[in-house]
């Protein structure tokens, strides 16, 4: 426990990505099963104990803490569980040996509410006061330190040089503490079985367009379209039915998209986009609404049936890797389309359909036919080869996403805010705005929008540079900048908000040219932002 | 006549503490005629003041942050007493907080009034030991006036200062700690558990490293960063004050492991707002053990509380039966200790 309680420690404290991947594999590696699988999950989805709410600690406190210095404690400390680690009196003489993770799990699993308060005071008896912060985060299930599965199962490869596509196929469907996992991965056994559970399959991605043409004998178009990539999986055996959504991180989201979920029937993983139908009926195919209908129905465990009326969700369809279990991802993706097209006819017709390929003589007609798209669903074009078996992550050369060109408009810098991490020392998060009118007879400068990527290292020692030298005022963190900088800003799409004093929104803006040659009363006006509104 | 009441000679005002009868006030937090200066934190003591009485290191640090004092000073060496107007008497007693820092003792109309100042109870090789005084009233700070406040032993802290070093190869270690006492305590601390390596400063620092040196504390091998090659800094550790830490002079060093040694890094919380990633709890301060187990020493008939979390001290001393009041009084600092 009290390594769990050291790698917890530094996982809050350590602010980049790469450093919490190096503390999560070195514990893994260094831990033995069943400990690492249950600090694993512990850390991830967190552990139910139904038995241990944080009613208990407050209990369990109010028995050893007079009620006045434990409210101005907790008050003070903002936590709970920290105060109480903080504050539990440790018992005389020596500690009993600290308690492995195993053994907390364990104990707690067996624990009823009525043996809870002594099991759980016998633990933290054990404990120094970083076990026990540790002890009473594990046991309510209330880590919040920011791991992600992904980030996880990213650490997980990293620990024993294993594929973290091959990690991500055999993840689902395990559960803690995961030995069988471990038993793969560190001791060399078979890896688990996947194909009886509706199992996660990692996504095959694509690269960024950069070649100036392509052959499309080589290589098929499709439209990309503009909602959330997932993934449909169907199993019918001795187990039972089940289907299950997936988004792009391998989260399973059925139950925000109930209409989807149940509408397949078929035993297959397909891969699509879920989108939802709206006002907005275009393109070629019809029927997808903008992104930010779609947004909607997003970040929602339950779904209310106004919004399953309001927003119903489809999936257009892009593959299909399993097929009555038969696995067709070595096939080629000419093999997959055939057998993709054969079987969207004997599915549901208002929960899915095919993302059509894109007729094209040639690329130069491609390239006519991507600028003339003005459908908003539509976020680009994908170009797959032919012959590209379906293979995990991206692999240079088999698809690639050729975007549409992005917006532009020139906005004015107001406000810059440090960053964190390697950046906390620069003005790194920056707010601009454009006129409300006519900056000559008086108008105002209103924010539209925030970026802190799409400079490079030397943009970014200018940025800051100039951040400090025309600061105008200061609020905590924020300076306000006497609006002198113009930015050239890329973005994807904007929306109608209500939320925003400005009343737009914009999609993945992005500081494409530092405009020092313009002056600020040049930048642009708030109407021709709302120009570009697309819904 | 009647008898005045008692305790009545000494009052808080908003400002500082005034003794009536010298017309004399404690660490005021504006200038003053004559001022009894406990330690020589700013916000503890200010300039400007006709009369300073202080301990003589006390008064160097002052006038080294002030230039040399422009008015009178009384040095009142540790044990020793000064007799004011009015007939009180000033002794100065160690408050084991930083270098020069006192109790002051006072005595008048046959009661005895200790003002602690800060101070702490754990050894610190830079100054010597809080003294316990019998006294009537007792008037405490409780700047970690809070039972989560335990500080653990220094060595633990110092041990994990070290690994980091060790573990973080190539990278320097940047140490936030107040530029006057947790700085040279981190260094002399660092030196008693056998680093012999140069340890770096901030130009901040400097100064007041030499006068601790000068003072007979022995830091070993200090070095300014200004102007040393950024190779020369890899694996070293580096001592600044917390301003410095996430500021543009942080860019200089080797990727710097950003640490802080204060009490308040008992809170996971206040170590991640200032985007610590390796939090030190070293403080100066009494922590919540070290000022009750204090209170109960001193066994006052009273106990006045001065700055810092009051609410929770005053429970205490409800709960142990103990007389205690607080005392409003404003310009004292806690954010960086």
């Amino acid at each position: 426990m009290n390594r769990f309680a050291a790698l917890l420690d530094a996982l809050v404290l350590t602010p980049s990505r790469n450093a919490k991947l190096a503390l999560l594999a070195d514990y893994m590696r260094e831990t033995p099963d069943p400990d690492r699988g249950w600090a694993l999950a512990a850390l991830t989805d967190g552990l139910d104990f139904p038995a241990v709410k944080a009613s208990l600690i407050r209990s369990l406190m109010a028995q050893r803490v007079d009620p006045v210095l434990w409210t101005l404690s907790r008050d003070y400390v903002g936590d709970t569980a920290e105060t109480a680690s903080l504050l539990w009196p440790e018992p005389p003489g020596t500690r009993l040996p600290a308690p492995s993770v195993a053994e907390v799990v364990e104990t707690l699993h067996a624990t009823t509410r009525a043996t809870a308060p002594t099991i759980l005071a016998d633990l933290l008896d054990r404990l120094d006061v970083n076990g026990r912060y540790a002890l009473l985060k594990l046991a309510t299930g209330a880590m919040r330190i920011g791991i992600s599965a992904r980030l996880a199962k990213v650490a997980f490869a990293q620990a024993f040089s294993v594929s973290v596509e091959d990690v991500e196929e055999y993840w689902h469907g395990q559960a803690p503490p995961y030995t069988p996992l471990f038993d793969w991965a560190a001791n060399g056994a078979e890896p688990p079985r996947t194909d009886l559970l509706p199992l996660f399959r990692p996504f095959m991605l694509a690269h960024p367009l950069e070649a100036e043409s392509l052959d499309l004998k080589d290589y098929a178009a499709e439209w990309k379209w503009d909602g959330i990539r997932v993934q449909i999986v169907h199993v019918a055996n001795e187990l039972g039915r089940e289907t299950r959504v997936y988004s792009r991180s391998g989260d399973d989201i059925s139950g925000a998209f109930p209409e989807v979920t149940a509408a397949l029937t078929t035993p297959c993983v397909l891969d699509g986009e879920l989108l939802v139908r709206g006002a907005h009926q275009g393109g070629e195919t019809g029927g997808a609404a903008s992104f930010n209908a779609l947004q909607q129905r997003l970040g929602r465990k339950t779904v209310s049936k106004a919004m399953l009326a309001d927003y119903p969700a489809f999936v257009r369809l892009y593959d299909l890797l399993i097929e009555d279990g038969e696995d067709l991802r070595e096939w080629s993706w000419e093999q997959r389309r055939a057998r993709l097209e054969a079987l969207v006819p004997r599915l549901d017709a208002t929960r899915f359909d095919i993302s059509q390929v894109i007729a094209a003589r040639d690329f130069d007609d491609l390239a006519e036919t991507r600028s003339r798209a003005r459908d908003e669903a539509i976020e680009g074009v994908m170009l797959k080869r032919r012959d590209s078996p379906y293979v995990a992550g991206r692999r240079t050369g088999l698809w690639y996403k050729w975007k549409r060109d992005p917006l532009l408009i020139d906005c004015v810098l107001m406000y810059a805010q440090r960053g964190s991490g390697k950046r906390s020392s620069f003005y790194s998060d920056f707010t601009f705005g454009c006129w409300n009118g006519d900056p000559d007879a008086g108008a105002e400068l209103l924010p539209v929008g925030k970026a802190y990527f799409g400079f490079t290292d030397e943009e970014l020692k200018f940025l800051d540079r100039h951040v400090r030298q025309h600061t105008i005022g200061k609020f905590g963190p924020v300076r306000e900048t006497d609006k002198s900088l113009v930015f050239e800003v890329a973005f994807d799409s904007v929306h109608a908000s209500k939320r925003h004093k400005s009343g737009v929104a914009m999609r993945f803006p992005r500081i494409s040219r530092i405009r020092t040659d313009k002056p600020a009363h040049e930048a642009d006006r708030l109407d021709a932002l709302k120009a570009l509104i697309a819904d | 006549m009647t008898m005045a009441p008692p305790f009545s000679w000494l009052k808080p005002e908003p400002f500082g503490l005034h003794v009536i009868p010298a017309d004399a006030w404690i660490d005021p937090a504006r200038a003053v005629d004559t001022a009894l200066v406990t330690h020589g934190h700013a916000d503890h003591a200010r300039g400007g003041h006709g009369l300073t009485v202080a301990t003589p290191e006390t008064l160097a640090i002052m006038a080294l942050r002030y230039g040399v004092l422009e008015t009178a000073a009384t040095p009142v060496a540790y044990g020793e007493t000064v007799t004011l107007k009015g007939g009180v008497k000033a002794t100065y007693l160690p408050a084991g907080h930083v270098l020069g820092s006192a109790q002051i003792l006072l005595e008048h109309a046959g009661e005895r009034v200790i003002v602690t100042g800060d101070y702490k109870r754990r050894a610190d090789p830079t100054c010597p030991p809080f003294q316990v005084t019998p006294c009537d009233v007792f008037v405490t700070e409780a700047t970690f006036g809070l039972p989560v406040f335990r500080h653990p032993p220094i060595a633990d802290e110092m041990a994990k200062l070290l690994a980091a070093r060790e573990n973080e190869q190539g990278r320097c270690v940047l140490v936030g700690a107040y530029a006057l006492g947790k700085a040279q305590r981190v260094i002399a601390e660092l030196r008693a558990a056998g680093y012999n390596d140069t340890i770096w400063l901030h130009g901040a620092m400097e100064r007041m490293c030499r006068l601790y040196q000068d003072h007979g504390v022995d830091l070993g091998d200090l070095q300014a960063v200004a102007g040393a090659p950024k190779a020369a800094l890899a694996n070293a550790i580096i001592i600044c004050p917390p301003s410095a830490l996430n500021d543009r002079w942080s860019r200089r060093l080797p990727e710097p492991v950003t640490a802080m040694a204060s009490g308040w890094m008992r809170v996971r919380q206040r170590a991640r707002q200032r985007g610590v990633e390796l939090p030190l709890i070293i403080s100066d301060h009494a922590d919540w053990d070290e000022l009750t187990q204090t209170i109960g020493q001193v066994n006052p008939a009273e106990t006045w509380i001065t700055h810092g979390r009051e609410e929770a001290l005053l429970r205490w001393c409800e709960l142990t039966q103990r007389k205690a009041r607080a005392l409003a009084l404003v310009g004292y600092e806690d954010e960086d200790d």
